[in-house]
């Protein structure tokens, strides 16, 4: 599955639009990254567990975008955003979206 | 009495560790900022024509979580009261934002990619502290790293 946030695939033709795919997650961060989180909340810098527990639920809202994208045949998301929201205190939505296209 | 010294510590903690991680982390910013200028990152949404047919494309994206430690903490809240520039937080967001762009840089790198196009920003608050204060934000910067057909992948 080709991604791309540009609106096209250079030197490729985009044959049928499929219209919206998206796929999104819910993940909630656990006590023992919170215990890191919370001293380092005393004196700054990276909180690596949280960068890399986004990174694993991007990856995951990602993979769902492309398995809607394959099951209705297309080859190619154009157009990928990307938007996170916490929904509730200790838990993000992150949600990945774009246009799903047939490419030549 | 305890409570104050209990606060002074936490607040001496804070600005010492706080300070000297902010200084290391604009340091290696400044040094990584330097060595990834040959792969140039550009805003545009399209691709110049003259490099189009040769090239493949792929999503590259970087992200960090970074925190703000307990002594800005304390003088933003104070900051609250009266309003204004909130410098400690400025700079919070900034090194997020230019260590996320280093990551797709970085990414792109490893890709074999020559440059990003369509550069995005997404800032996301991660935990609030008390009293809606900022605990910690997330940046995300994701682009479309450009790949030259005949290169190979380091």
């Amino acid at each position: 599955m080709l991604m791309t946030n540009l609106e096209s695939v250079p030197g490729r033709r985009i044959v049928r639009h499929m219209g919206l795919v998206q796929g999104s997650t819910v993940r909630a961060k656990n006590v023992g990254r919170d215990i890191m989180a919370g001293l380092k909340n005393l004196v700054g810098g990276e909180l690596k567990g949280y960068t890399e527990l986004l990174q694993e639920a991007r990856q995951e809202a990602m993979d769902r975008l492309a398995q809607q994208a394959e099951a209705i045949g297309a080859n190619a998301v154009l157009n990928v955003r990307f938007t996170t929201s916490s929904v509730a205190q200790g838990a993000a939505e992150l949600l990945a979206y774009g246009t799903a296209v047939e490419l030549d | 009495m305890y409570g104050l010294g209990t606060l002074l510590i936490l607040l001496t903690m804070g600005y010492v560790f706080g300070r000297i991680a902010e200084r290391r982390h604009y340091r290696s910013i400044i040094r990584r900022e330097a060595a990834f200028q040959r792969i140039p990152v550009f805003a545009t949404r399209h691709l110049p024509v003259d490099l189009e047919p040769d090239v493949r494309t792929t999503l590259v994206i970087g992200s960090t979580v970074i925190s703000v430690d307990y002594f800005k903490r304390f003088m933003a809240a104070l900051r609250m009261l009266v309003g204004g520039r909130m410098k400690s937080y400025e700079s919070l967001i900034d090194r997020a934002r230019r260590e996320a762009v280093l990551r797709v840089q970085d990414q792109a790198r490893r890709k074999g990619a020559k440059s990003v196009f369509n550069i995005k920003f997404e800032t996301a608050s991660i935990s609030k502290g008390a009293k809606n204060t900022v605990g910690s934000v997330e940046v995300l910067a994701y682009g479309t790293a450009v790949i030259p057909q005949h290169c190979t992948t380091e």
